[in-house]
């Protein structure tokens, strides 16, 4: 549901004439750039099912990979792309070299959340969100990017966004969040859009809520007409963002929507991506899911211009996949599992972790990659990095009971 | 005081152009007291009907893991699929007809009333056929008590199979019980329930109990089980032996008894932590977010005073000066929105007659996920947001918008005048900007889109 061509142009005339009145909405109040927090951007990608770690960044050089993998594809003899001699790419995420060429995608290897053995995705996401040590207690009442937003002060309404239908538990909690999903519009006639102002006009609620979604749900068409959705490129032009039927499917619509956002005062964003769990037939489903995370990536890259060097973004998943292969050429529920890290602001070119080995002995209850390091870490020197955070508030607050070991250096 | 409009837009479930609003407090109570009339019209099935897929699942899976690689392994798993699916079905109907309940009952106040408790005791499936399970639940564990004692609901709805499978009671075991020491490894305690009773259901977060009773009172839940075939029962093979100490007092002793549980919850619904917590709750969820600090007083001396008699309690409230302020306060949830909305449009009863799932499904499980509340999915076991600015956001405004410009028209084939509408949606109260929007709409679509919209129908 998109303005028609009509609206938009009354859209237009309407945000100039009440530059006036939005400012004095708690809720659209632009925070100016000077006032943000931060310079750096993080975005926060949940990977729901479960991601076969082992299939996106293949440990080709272990002795005992080809053989676990048995039924499955692997390795550059079926197309994927070496990355450091050690581990190979799939190719579904090939679209992405460029980045890896350019220092701008790392990947980490064997973590895992300290969930174990019931391998639940409910309870895996849950407590990937949570970012706590176990499900019970505060766990389940607020996610670790709210915890991370209660420590400035100042935040505003304006500053993160949390994308999509879902409600995500990530950033459920006490520090103000925008929610938005670009395909719910609001297409009323201008007449009807005149009445329920007047309607709103004394509730301040309603009021509020209705001048931001009005333009949210104009802000694409507008930045379109002031030409705003070619960004300067910085000289990356050479990556092109999904064009055509690709680009206006629901995650590059999302993704261009947070580039959107993200290039003006937004400076986080998370929303997430399904159809990672591959039980059955993973050389067919999991390209298009990892097609959809090249795709989400690329649209980012392509859409923020020069925000997009001060931008990490985080994709991780609640647990990884079995280091055997199925009966039914797919993959079951796992431990450990890889973590993919992009941006301009990485020192990227990496794989990082302490590879466990996939011998029978190394394999966490013989079945699944030993989980060597807590996927929290990472996001937590991710934070650090981009944010200064305190190590005592990352690993007492935002991530309780973490220790976030030696500093990976993921960030420039 | 006592308005027979602002009774069915706070207490019931709105306002209705057939079913007339109750004529005062006590014919509120004669309706809220009688039988349950409009869940006869309008069935849903309660959990004993359902264990009844759940156990055929259980069986099947038993085929599955006994003789795996055989053909009948091959033909249960098949069942077992559509065991599931026509659990999915069933749960879209079972909407439905919660939703034909709430347009027209002349007892709102009973649906307000078990819609409250159930997302007091939030209990749903996780996976499985049990995912479906939430509205059974519901009609089996907490419908019949709302008007009943607090313990006895407690009860029904900490032993009920949807809650003990929920907060993972179902896997805790005492460290010395006698299955834990036969099993070595992989069997321990789980405190998840033991922590949700003493922080939501009872004393309330601030209440005064400590780690150590959590603790305690988790050892002391060993042994609360469950099965398709039986439902609800006691393994004393789970159970850790010893008496526990929850807030000072002993329970239980080496020889484990349900009987000790139930005493432990029974001190608790007692509670007078218990009842200010639970006399907040209602006054938040029915009269204000920031509600009137003497009613809340007095609903939690009402409670103590009668050892938890809810329907005492909810009389209280109802009797109580703050409950009929005329300025509306509160703002529907969206599932609140959605059907009382239905009510005004008087969707008739044979609407969803005949619809097939993926018919079903656009109609009221997808608007709901737009509008940030996803069908017995909330977010964790305290519920429902009551803020409403959890509700209203720009995303959940125009979610709301967009449904009330386009659905009405299909759950009611005759949009009704504008003009007429804003008289049966809001009655006596349509503000003048309303009024003025339902005249001047474009045409009859918008013009009920607006009525629908305006804060004056989405405020309860």
């Amino acid at each position: 549901m998109r303005h028609a061509a009509m609206n938009r142009r009354s859209f237009m005339g309407r945000s100039l004439a009440l530059g006036c009145s939005l400012a004095a909405s708690p809720l659209v109040t632009p925070v100016s750039f000077a006032a943000a927090p931060w310079p750096n951007r993080l975005v926060v990608i949940i990977l729901r099912g479960a991601m076969d770690g082992l299939d996106v960044v293949q440990p080709v050089g272990d002795p005992a990979f080809a053989a676990l993998r048995g039924s499955l594809p692997g390795g550059t003899a079926a197309g994927a792309h070496d990355l450091n001699g050690f581990f190979a790419l799939h190719p579904g995420l090939g679209e992405l070299m460029p980045l890896w060429r350019a220092g701008e995608l790392s990947f980490v290897h064997a973590v895992s959340t300290p969930y174990r053995d019931k391998r639940s995705h409910f309870d895996g996401q849950d407590m990937l969100e949570a970012g706590t040590p176990d499900l019970t207690g505060r766990g389940m009442r607020d996610g670790w990017l709210n915890r991370m937003l209660q420590q400035v002060p100042g935040i505003e309404a304006e500053t993160a966004y949390a994308l999509g239908h879902d409600e995500m538990l990530l950033t459920k909690g006490g520090a103000p969040v925008a929610n938005w999903t670009p395909d719910v519009g609001l297409s009323i006639s201008p007449q009807a859009e005149l009445l329920a102002r007047r309607m709103m006009a004394d509730d301040p609620l309603f009021h509020d809520a209705l001048t931001e979604a009005l333009m949210l749900s104009g802000a694409d068409e507008l930045a379109e007409e002031q030409g705003m959705i070619a960004p300067d490129m910085g000289g990356m032009a050479e990556m092109d963002a999904p064009e055509g039927k690709r680009a206006r499917q629901p995650h590059n619509a999302i993704a261009r929507f947070a580039a959107e956002k993200l290039r003006k005062d937004a400076r986080i964003a998370a929303f997430s991506l399904g159809g990672f769990d591959t039980h059955l037939r993973q050389d067919v489903t999991l390209p298009r899911a990892l097609r959809r995370l090249s795709d989400t990536i690329l649209t980012l890259r392509a859409e923020m211009g020069v925000a997009w060097q001060k931008t990490a973004v985080v994709a991780m998943t609640e647990f990884g996949r079995t280091a055997r292969a199925n009966g039914s050429r797919g993959t079951d529920h796992g431990t450990g599992g890889a973590m993919l890290l992009a941006g301009g602001a990485l020192r990227g070119g990496q794989v990082l972790g302490d590879w466990p080995g996939l011998g029978r002995a190394d394999l966490y209850q013989g079945r699944d990659l030993m989980p060597t390091r807590d996927v929290r870490a990472h996001a937590g020197w991710i934070m650090r990095g981009l944010y200064g955070f305190d190590r005592a508030l990352i690993e007492n607050v935002i991530f309780p009971g973490l220790e976030m070991g030696d500093d990976p250096g993921l960030i420039l | 005081m006592f308005d027979p409009e602002l009774a069915e837009m706070r207490f019931g479930c709105g306002l209705s152009p057939v079913v007339a609003p109750p004529a005062s407090v006590p014919d509120m109570l004669a309706r809220l007291t009688g039988p349950d009339e409009i869940a006869l019209r309008f069935p849903v099935e309660d959990l004993t009907q359902f264990r009844e897929r759940m156990k055929r699942s259980a069986e099947y899976l038993k085929t599955r893991r006994t003789m795996r690689g055989t053909p009948e392994a091959k033909i249960a798993r098949k069942a077992q699929q559509v065991e599931k699916k026509n659990a999915r079905i069933a749960q879209a109907r079972w909407t439905a007809q919660r939703l034909l309940r709430r347009a027209w009952t002349s007892d709102g106040l009973r649906e307000r009333l078990t819609w409250f408790w159930a997302d007091h005791f939030t209990a749903v499936g996780k996976q499985g056929t049990i995912k479906r399970a939430a509205t059974p639940h519901v009609e089996e564990a907490i419908r019949p008590h709302v008007t009943g004692r607090f313990a006895d609901l407690l009860r029904a709805a900490i032993t009920s199979p949807v809650m003990l499978h929920y907060l993972d009671q179902q896997r805790s075991m005492g460290p010395n019980s006698k299955r834990a020491q036969k099993k070595q490894g992989g069997a321990g305690l789980n405190e998840n329930l033991a922590r949700e009773v003493l922080e939501l259901h009872t004393l309330g977060v601030d209440g005064p109990y400590s780690q150590a009773d959590v603790r305690e009172l988790a050892e002391l839940f060993t042994g609360l089980y469950f099965d398709a075939r039986a439902g609800f029962k006691f393994r004393k093979d789970f159970a850790e032996p010893g008496a526990e100490r929850v807030l000072g007092q002993l329970y239980g002793s080496d020889k484990p008894n349900v009987a000790d549980i139930f005493a432990v919850l029974d001190d608790l619904a007692v509670h007078p932590s218990t009842a200010a917590h639970v006399a907040e709750k209602l006054a938040v969820h029915f009269v204000a977010d920031r509600p009137d600090p003497d009613l809340v007083a007095h609903l939690t001396v009402r409670f103590l005073d009668t050892d938890g008699d809810l329907l005492a309690v909810t009389e209280a409230l109802l009797r109580h000066p703050a409950a009929w302020a005329p300025d509306l306060h509160n703002v529907k949830q969206p599932w609140e929105f959605m059907t009382s909305a239905a009510r005004a449009l008087a969707v008739p009863p044979g609407r969803f007659d005949g619809l097939k799932e993926n018919e079903l499904r656009p109609l009221l499980h997808r608007p709901l996920v737009v509008m940030g509340q996803r069908w017995e999915s909330p977010a964790g076991p305290d519920g429902w947001p009551e803020d409403d600015s959890a509700w209203i956001t720009p995303q959940g405004l125009a979610a709301r918008m967009g449904w009330a410009m386009t659905m009405p028209a299909r759950l009611q084939r005759d949009l009704p005048d504008p003009r007429d509408f804003v008289h049966h949606a809001l009655g006596a109260r349509a503000p003048e900007p309303v009024m003025f929007a339902a005249h001047a709409a474009e045409n009859r679509r918008e013009g009920v889109g607006l009525i629908l919209s305006s804060p004056a129908f989405q405020r309860k």
